[in-house]
């Protein structure tokens, strides 16, 4: 089968010439929840922001190799980068509301691509907060503001915006981090749901996060791709010494 | 002294240096009023000076500063817009970019009766506006534009980067950022420069005094390529110009003048603070 996302000899460097990511080459299989894990500064936001192409807002970067979508050059002069953003969308480390209400939020990325019909955001916004696990505790209140949720629920209304989109991938850059573990369970859970519908990428709030919901896994570490494959066997067994030492607890 | 003395010491001599700087501008409010509040009626307001300005009103010069001022916004306000939009959101960080900024800068040191030496070669005489509201206006947006420019950067430069780029992942382009999430939450902090740019135009004199001002015209303009009076320009006539002219006159314009700049200044105060209590982040 065809990977859903094929990462191709990856190379990245930032304007102050830090070499981000090293030779990267990944094939990430569609229906799954896969984790990118590794210490901090390891490259892991560096390569999601490379997926839907928001690394185009970093000046004075250079880029060699490529990353497949679908079989498609994500870096290909043709491509339209709204619809690429809307295909593969991303839920972000802070929760970060746009100013306005629970709906206006829910169909912001829905308005900016045309869509307006009344019924059709209705249909996107109870379905994506449904599928966020958020429908219940927010249905009578939609039009309050987004700021008034609380942090484990703005965090589900970021990952509903995102679903709103009905993308193809969903890319989540430690969705957990400021969450209780309460809310993090919630969310963690409701990713359990997604992958049915959508190809999953998150980097992971910690190693046990990594371990609790992930199919496939990659260890980066400086910028670098150590080890590759199911999660089952890399969290028993890693192959690598390095990705032992990590998971392990000896470094990080 | 002991520390506490000293800190005693020194919050007196700030205290009272912060004051000493509101002295001034409570001094010259309660001379004006004091001197022109006897002559404000509706009759001064509203009808035209008589007997070679030294009885009537101020009608006329007072309606010519409105269309001024509404003539400068309206010039002054699309372009600040564009260019701090430009400056704030699309601008690289290269030479061009800071000679722009250098400009601006400098625009607002050049002496205003520069400006009208300026407007006067360039919209009256060059593109044969004549003397004419429309030149005044000119003149006066190009005046405006470094205070206008600059808040209205700065306002759209306080909108937090995450909102333009949660927008932009959301699969927005860039102008649908700006126009959906930049701007409406920049605007009040552009209004409020927009504003105090207009606080300045409606005082200057030294802008129109080429380009728009007329000495004396008891009818009001019809159109923009008509001449008018204008009250700062009105105000230095009556007060240098007419032999014999009642001090108290002088005065009440003064302070009908004062008046609009202040209100102005305090318009621009409220918008500000009451969209910044609006804002949720």
């Amino acid at each position: 089968m065809q990977a859903k996302i094929s990462i191709q000899n990856l190379n990245y460097t930032y304007e102050d010439g830090i070499e981000a990511l090293r030779d990267i080459s990944l094939e990430i299989p569609a229906n799954e929840i896969f984790v990118l894990f590794g210490p901090a500064r390891s490259g892991k936001s560096t390569l999601l922001r490379l997926l839907n192409r928001l690394s185009d807002l970093d000046e004075g970067t250079a880029r060699q190799g490529t990353i497949l979508f679908n079989g498609q050059d994500v870096f290909d002069r043709t491509v339209n980068v709204s619809v690429l953003r809307r295909r593969i969308s991303m839920v972000f480390a802070v929760p970060t509301p746009l100013p306005g209400s629970i709906y206006d939020n829910l169909t912001y990325g829905l308005k900016m691509a045309g869509i307006r019909e009344r019924s059709e955001l209705d249909r996107r916004v109870e379905q994506s907060l449904k599928q966020s696990a958020l429908w219940d505790e927010v249905k009578d209140r939609l039009g309050a503001s987004a700021f008034a949720l609380s942090g484990g629920q703005k965090q589900r209304l970021c990952i509903a915006r995102s679903l709103a989109l009905e993308p193809d991938v969903v890319v989540l850059d430690n969705p957990t981090s400021g969450l209780d573990p309460i809310s993090t369970a919630t969310v963690e859970e409701s990713l359990f749901d997604l992958k049915e519908r959508y190809t999953i990428i998150m980097v992971p709030h910690s190693v046990q996060q990594a371990a609790r919901v992930a199919d496939q896994a990659a260890f980066l570490l400086d910028g670098e791709l150590v080890e590759v494959g199911e999660a089952g066997k890399m969290f028993v067994q890693p192959k690598d010494q390095r990705t032992e030492d990590y998971i392990t607890g000896r470094f990080g | 002294m002991n520390r506490q003395q000293t800190n005693r010491f020194a919050v007196a001599v700030i205290t009272s240096v912060a004051i000493l700087v509101v002295v001034p501008i409570v001094l010259v409010i309660l001379f004006v009023l004091y001197n022109g509040i006897g002559v404000i009626n509706w009759e001064f307001i509203s009808t035209a000076p008589r007997n070679g300005m030294r009885e009537g009103g101020i009608w006329p010069a007072l309606l010519g500063t409105i269309f001024l001022t509404f003539g400068t916004a309206i010039i002054s306000f699309p372009l600040a817009i564009g260019a701090a939009i430009y400056l704030s959101e699309y601008a690289a960080d290269n030479r061009m970019t800071r000679m722009v900024r250098l400009a601006i800068v400098n625009l607002a040191g050049i002496p205003s009766i520069v400006y009208g030496l300026f407007g006067l070669g360039a919209f009256v005489l060059f593109m044969q506006f004549g003397t004419s509201i429309l030149a005044g206006s000119l003149t006066l947006g190009i005046l405006t534009l470094p205070v206008v420019i600059s808040t209205a950067e700065e306002a759209i430069s306080s909108v937090p980067q995450q909102f333009r780029t949660v927008s932009l992942s959301l699969g927005a382009t860039r102008w649908q950022t700006i126009r959906h999430q930049v701007l409406p939450h920049a605007l009040p902090g552009i209004l409020t420069g927009v504003i105090l740019g207009l606080g300045r135009a409606a005082g200057e004199t030294a802008p129109i005094l080429f380009t728009v001002a007329a000495f004396y015209l008891p009818d009001l303009p019809q159109s923009i390529f008509d001449q008018t009076m204008a009250l700062p320009y009105h105000l230095y006539v009556i007060s240098t110009q007419v032999p014999g002219m009642p001090l108290d006159i002088q005065y009440g314009t003064a302070l009908v003048l004062l008046l609009i700049v202040l209100s102005l200044t305090l318009v621009a105060t409220f918008v500000r603070t009451s969209m910044r209590r609006r804002r949720e982040w």
